[in-house]
């Protein structure tokens, strides 16, 4: 480590992984609630299990996308944080917000939450992703805006690097987007057009330029390859990323509202979406092919790899198989969107952040060269069947979205069978979801396994390794 | 990727690209502004309707339900479920809801459960006032069939 206060990091990481164990928790629920529809009905509803999965997942991915930030951008500025203390405080208080949040989810009926926190008064709740209180939207504007003033001072007062600025970019839109969820209006088309501002322009737009901005920083670390053309590639991949999600976001206006020419405009920008994912792959596979040193974190370079890949194939190539109008037409609000949802979330943002952990966690632990081989071992078993049984549950969504399209969708009003119906002949899809789903947390237990493998090796190699180039001079 | 084509040239597509794409999205927003309210006939957002949004999102509907195609996909789609279930009227429609909304959670075993809401009666006929504006909305034609 460079700086003593990129350690900030490393809470935001521990408490991101800890959030992560219980969306997926709850995600197993759901899986079988989609078997046995009962099943912990009235303590566990679906909508509650359905909001805390989807809640984890978002909030994990901030406290990720922030301990990424506090860990690259001083050593990117060539010069400390510029208030270690606040990034402290504001752990504990974004912690807690999130917390109470999903207590308040858990424990009491959501109507009741919504009265207990005054929602009539600015009313946002109840819409999807945004279920938080209003109050707590409110923490989470001043939690980003503390955060976001910490790294821009960092960034004004240091090295002003390309990764650097697409970063605080990124972290700048999703500020400003988020402010989207404020706006709730009576009328449902205009509510549904501007929440999109908030999860297209987030997930599809600048969530991408944070991602291109780790991958970039852990490739130049991992690699050693020459900043310049780095720095090119990550330039020209986000480049693609904002010019066809901007205007790609109308494949969400289709069928919510908005005119014709959405179907048009939607289907031809977000055709062109997979791009700068496809450019991804290539750029990572390349980078490592030309770089200049064998780091001793291995794993790390696996998973700054995999992340270009799996993102590739679930925002790219999951994305375009229903992207497309008339084929939208059938497939939309159906399991090929949960399947779609599922592998681009875990592949783009949950692998980034999991890139940039097991690259930065084991110099925070005082091992500049990675772990130890046996843990990286365990690591790298982990990785493999975490991805993979992603990829499974991705295909048994797909299967199940295929078989809901076509029993209930293409046929006529008096053929067509009812969603409930439906379900019914989906459930041995159902089972297959949920057995990769158990391999997952399978994986993920694995994972977290890792940190603890290998103690006493690390102990006694640490004194050789001090010599050993870490990659944080390049 | 080829030498002649410099860090510059990169930098220049992504704040240009960006820049532009981004105003473009604000010029087709602006037009879609004027273009919705003969395609959302907002005029017929009634106090009722209003009050069918808030109780809508008040007791996180969009939880299990998808509407217009949007929300979970644990539970039927409800934006047309006026289509489906009130013959073309508004009183039948009405009627039906209030039964069924009762109803709940009903008593099968391994059925997926909807909880029991409490609504009063003018709520659960606000609720079915905004469900049946909502099937109004003009929305290229979707979903295929009644199913939804």
């Amino acid at each position: 480590m460079k700086f003593q206060s990129q350690a900030v990091a490393k809470p935001y990481f521990i408490f991101a992984l800890a959030l992560f164990a219980g969306q997926i928790l709850f995600g197993l629920v759901m899986g079988l609630q989609y078997i046995i529809g009962d099943f912990l009905f009235p303590y566990l509803p679906f909508n509650v299990a359905r909001m805390v999965h989807t809640n984890l997942l978002i909030v994990w991915l901030l406290f990720a996308f922030m301990g990424a930030s506090y860990y690259l951008v001083p050593e990117e500025c060539d010069r400390e944080l510029h208030s270690p203390l606040l990034a402290k405080i504001l752990f504990w208080v974004f912690a807690a917000a999130g917390v109470a949040t999903i207590l308040g989810y858990l424990l009491v009926p959501y109507a009741q939450l919504a009265e207990m926190t005054y929602n009539h008064l600015l009313p946002t709740m109840g819409r999807e992703f945004l279920e938080q209180p209003t109050i707590t939207k409110i923490g989470i504007v001043v939690v980003v805006l503390g955060f976001i003033f910490n790294i821009g001072m960092t960034i004004l007062k240091g090295r002003k690097t390309v990764i650097n600025m697409v970063l605080i970019t990124g972290l700048i839109g999703l500020a400003v987007f988020f402010l989207f969820s404020f706006y709730n209006p009576e009328n449902l088309v205009l509510d549904k057009y501007f929440w999109w501002w908030v999860v297209h322009l987030w997930v599809e737009g600048v969530w991408e330029l944070i991602l291109g901005a780790i991958l970039a920083f852990t490739l130049i670390k991992v690699t050693g390859v020459d900043r310049e053309v780095i720095e090119k590639w990550l330039y020209i991949i986000i480049a693609m990323a904002l010019i066809s999600g901007l205007i790609g976001m109308g494949h969400h206006y289709f069928w919510i509202g908005p005119g014709e020419y959405w179907l048009w405009l939607g289907s031809i920008f977000s055709a062109l979406e997979p791009i700068p994912f496809f450019m991804m792959v290539v750029f990572a596979f390349r980078m490592v092919r030309q770089r200049r040193h064998d780091h001793g974190n291995q794993i790390a370079t696996t998973w700054a790899l995999g992340t270009a890949v799996m993102a590739f194939l679930g925002a790219g190539v999951w994305g375009f198989i229903h992207t497309l109008a008339p084929v939208n037409y059938f497939t939309h609000g159906s399991q090929i969107t949960a399947a779609h949802g599922h592998l681009a979330f875990f592949g783009a943002y949950a692998m980034i952040s999991m890139t940039i952990i097991s690259y930065a966690m084991p110099i925070m632990r005082g091992r500049p060269q990675g772990n130890p081989a046996s843990a990286q071992k365990v690591e790298r078993f982990a990785f493999w069947t975490m991805c993979l049984s992603m990829l499974g549950i991705t295909l048994a969504l797909t299967v199940a979205g295929a078989y809901q399209v076509a029993l209930q969708r293409l046929p006529d009003d008096s053929m067509a069978l009812s969603f409930m119906q439906t379900q019914a002949k989906l459930v041995p899809f159902y089972w297959i979801r949920l057995g990769f789903g158990v391999t997952f947390f399978v994986g993920l237990l694995a994972y977290f396994a890792s940190f603890f493998v290998g103690q006493h090796v690390a102990e006694s190699a640490d004194a050789k390794k001090e010599e050993v180039c870490c990659g944080s001079c390049s | 990727m080829a030498d002649n084509f410099t860090k510059g040239m990169a930098r220049n597509i992504y704040y240009g690209g960006g820049l532009f794409t981004f105003l473009l999205l604000c010029g087709l927003t602006f037009d879609t502004m004027l273009e919705l309210p003969s395609r959302d006939h907002r005029e017929n957002i009634t106090e009722s309707v209003a009050l069918g949004k808030s109780l809508w999102e008040d007791n996180n509907c969009i939880g299990c339900h998808s509407l217009m195609g949007e929300g979970a996909y644990f539970a039927p789609e409800l934006a047309n479920v006026y289509d489906r279930y009130g013959q073309g009227n508004e009183d039948t429609f009405k009627q039906f809801l209030q039964s069924w909304m009762a109803m709940q959670p009903m008593a099968i075993e391994g059925r997926r459960k909807m909880p029991q809401f409490n609504l009063e009666s003018h709520e659960v006929d606000a609720l079915a006032d905004f469900l049946i504006w909502t099937s109004r909305i003009d929305d290229n034609g979707w979903p295929p069939n009644k199913q939804g």
